[in-house]
């Protein structure tokens, strides 16, 4: 954790958001363009707004772009190693969470994941994970479930307990 | 409309006994919102949201904008105790704050700033009460091209007013705009942007990317800044709320002046944090101890949390009497509007008066609640920020996810809400501004319509934003506020001051 030298300078990142933007410009000018940017004979056609909408983003990112390679935007390091890490030990679990939600519901899930989180990131005793990692999923499942009674996604275990 | 009269009606619909109590939970649900990191006013009130369907319109707005009052005065408890600014808006905050918390005087910091609080949102409010129905008043003469161009004001004024580099700005609006135009044009029935497949549809939902850009987006960033939570302790007692009190109407003038900028930040979307960071900045060029601010002034905090808490409450004005927010959380407010069959605007004063009036009603009561709730519940909320951050964060995410499905019982929400969540890691640390994408995302569909109807009234020229005075004089200056920037330039190389180079604030 105590790599300090910069994963990426904030120039190459701003240029890549901006040519990432560039491009979904050019794809809301290129649908708006299919579906009828001009006018018919009952008024505006459907792509008529989002074709300048995405005309603007087109040129206001290619300027975002110019003043990034010309090092007129922002500089310095945009992330460095150790910080890149600590956002990915974030966002992998959460995007796996994410993933088994389908798979085996949002509270099992939800359990799993924040008893990982726990072990790995914090380090804490199975004693104190279980309590935590048992008793927020279990205070959703009784928020939304039973008190609410909004459906939230279930698995396989919740079908076992007649859910 | 007799304003008086009106404010009663709203007195006899807020004080109902379940109102009351909506009100109590909306407040301390807000302050532990405000205090958690990755939870703001604006995700905390999205994720709230769908559960308020069940709910009368009035009770529902009353608990969310308590949320909202609730989440104001939280930021203020995490920048005083931890220097961790819970929400943007108390960033300012921290600059006085925490040095006086670190000189032990941590209970009259938190007392100067929900007393503030409160007195800039009073202020606010008693702003609110006299004018909105006033503007709505005038609003109700207004035709599509009247509010396409009071629309095209609020979105130019971010260019205009904002921090951030204007193109970035501007990209950020227009994704917004574009992300709002995915899925059915409801006017001629075509699919727009869907790329054939049926979950786009629906569109992308702002409420989806309000959880994503804020809450996912800021647990990214306090990760990487890898927080450990060390702060002072808070007692507050009966004694230090007095005196701070007997001290307080010493700095009348900065309380005066951050309401001032408060309001007119808030009713123009600048916003409650360039409105806190505005009033902090005035109040160190006027205070005769201006010289010693950061050092631990009672003033210091004052300034910034009157003007913020004022900014907050009055962006509630334009919202209510136009149907255009004047911040994130006002947007996500106009998206429950818009869900309970309401229409925001003019029209909502005259057909929907017990809803309005309840509303600016209980803004009182809620912020009288609020102060007290805060006050004695201030080592409660301290005590919640000791929990690790690693045990914090996983369960903000699985909230978050919670939000984002519940919004349309739908999986790859949750999916959307993860990828808007590295969007707004991204834009926050390039300097893209996240409130005009936000906005543009809820205003877009009722931006395009009114631009299509003017339009259509004038059979494609665009001359009909200059037909009138109030439609011309409203369109000119949104294009000075487009240009502001060029304007301002050019200012400056006239007076013969050398341009300083545009440093993007990090």
């Amino acid at each position: 954790m105590s790599d300090n030298s910069p994963a990426v300078s904030t120039r190459t990142v701003d240029a890549v958001v901006s040519a990432l933007l560039i491009s979904v410009g050019a794809v809301v000018v290129w649908d708006s363009h299919r579906i009828g940017a001009s006018w018919a004979s009952d008024g505006p056609e459907a792509g008529y707004f989002p074709f300048y909408i995405g005309l603007i983003i087109v040129l206001s990112s290619t300027v975002n772009l110019v003043l990034a390679l010309l090092g007129k935007g922002p500089g310095g390091g945009f992330v460095e190693r150790g910080q890149l890490v600590s956002v990915l030990k974030v966002l992998i679990p959460a995007a796996i969470f994410v993933a088994a939600t389908g798979w085996i519901g949002i509270y099992v899930s939800a359990a799993i994941y924040i008893a990982i989180f726990m072990a790995w990131l914090g380090r804490f005793r199975p004693w104190l994970i279980a309590p935590v990692a048992i008793g927020v999923p279990l205070a959703l499942f009784v928020l939304f479930e039973i008190w609410f009674l909004v459906p939230l996604p279930k698995g396989p275990l919740e079908a076992a307990l007649g859910y | 409309m007799d304003a008086f009269g009106s404010l009663l009606l709203g007195f006899g619909v807020a004080a109902d006994p379940m109102n009351i109590l909506y009100m109590f939970v909306g407040i301390t649900l807000g302050v532990l919102i405000g205090v958690l990191p990755g939870l703001g006013g604006a995700n905390g009130v999205a994720i709230l949201l769908p559960l308020t369907f069940g709910m009368s319109p009035t009770s529902a707005i009353i608990m969310l904008s308590c949320i909202y009052w609730g989440a104001l005065f939280g930021g203020a408890i995490t920048s005083i105790l931890f220097n961790i600014p819970g929400e943007p808006w108390s960033v300012a905050t921290t600059f006085d704050g925490y040095p006086m918390a670190q000189k032990g005087r941590a209970g009259a910091a938190l007392t100067a700033a929900f007393t503030s609080s409160f007195v800039g949102a009073f202020f606010a409010i008693i702003v609110v009460t006299f004018l909105a129905p006033l503007i709505a008043a005038f609003a109700l003469n207004f035709g599509p091209p009247e509010f396409f161009a009071v629309q095209l004001l609020t979105f130019c004024s971010f260019v205009g007013m904002g921090r951030e580099t204007p193109t970035k700005t501007l990209a950020a609006m227009m994704l917004g705009f574009a992300l709002a135009a995915v899925g059915l044009d409801t006017v001629t029935g075509q699919l727009r942007m869907t790329f054939g497949t049926t979950e786009l549809l629906r569109g992308f939902d702002f409420l989806i990317a309000v959880i994503g850009l804020f809450g996912i987006g800021e647990i990214l960033l306090t990760m990487e800044e890898g927080l450990a939570f060390k702060g002072s302790t808070a007692r507050i007692d009966l004694k230090v709320v007095l005196r701070t009190w007997a001290e307080l109407p010493r700095y009348w003038m900065t309380s005066l002046r951050g309401a001032v900028v408060g309001c007119w930040m808030g009713i123009t979307p600048g916003g409650a944090t360039p409105a806190s960071f505005m009033s902090y900045g005035l109040a160190k060029r006027f205070s005769p101890r201006g010289a010693k601010f950061g050092t631990g002034e009672l003033e210091g905090v004052v300034a910034p949390e009157t003007a913020a808490h004022a900014a907050g409450t009055s962006a509630l004005l334009p919202m209510l009497t136009l149907g255009i927010p004047g911040s994130p959380t006002a947007a996500v407010l106009l998206g429950g509007l818009l869900i309970w069959g309401l229409q925001p605007g003019p029209l909502l004063f005259v057909e929907q008066p017990d809803f309005v009036w309840g509303l600016i009603a209980s803004m009182y009561l809620g912020n009288v609640a609020g102060l007290i709730v805060v006050l004695t519940t201030v080592p409660l909320f301290a005590a919640i920020l000791r929990i690790p951050f690693s045990i914090i964060a996983p369960v903000i995410v699985v909230i978050c996810a919670i939000g984002a499905y519940t919004v349309h019982n739908a999986l790859l929400d949750i999916s959307f809400m993860l990828v808007f969540g590295v969007v707004g890691y991204l834009f926050k640390k390039l300097g893209y501004p996240l409130a005009p994408l936000v906005l543009a995302l809820v205003l877009g569909d009722m931006a395009e319509s009114s631009f299509r109807q003017a339009m259509l009234l004038s059979q494609g020229s665009l001359s009909i934003f200059w037909s009138n005075w109030l439609v011309g004089s409203i369109s000119g200056l949104a294009l000075v506020m487009l240009f502001w920037p060029l304007i301002a330039k050019v200012r400056d190389s006239l007076r013969g001051r050398p341009n300083e180079p545009a440093v993007a604030a990090d």
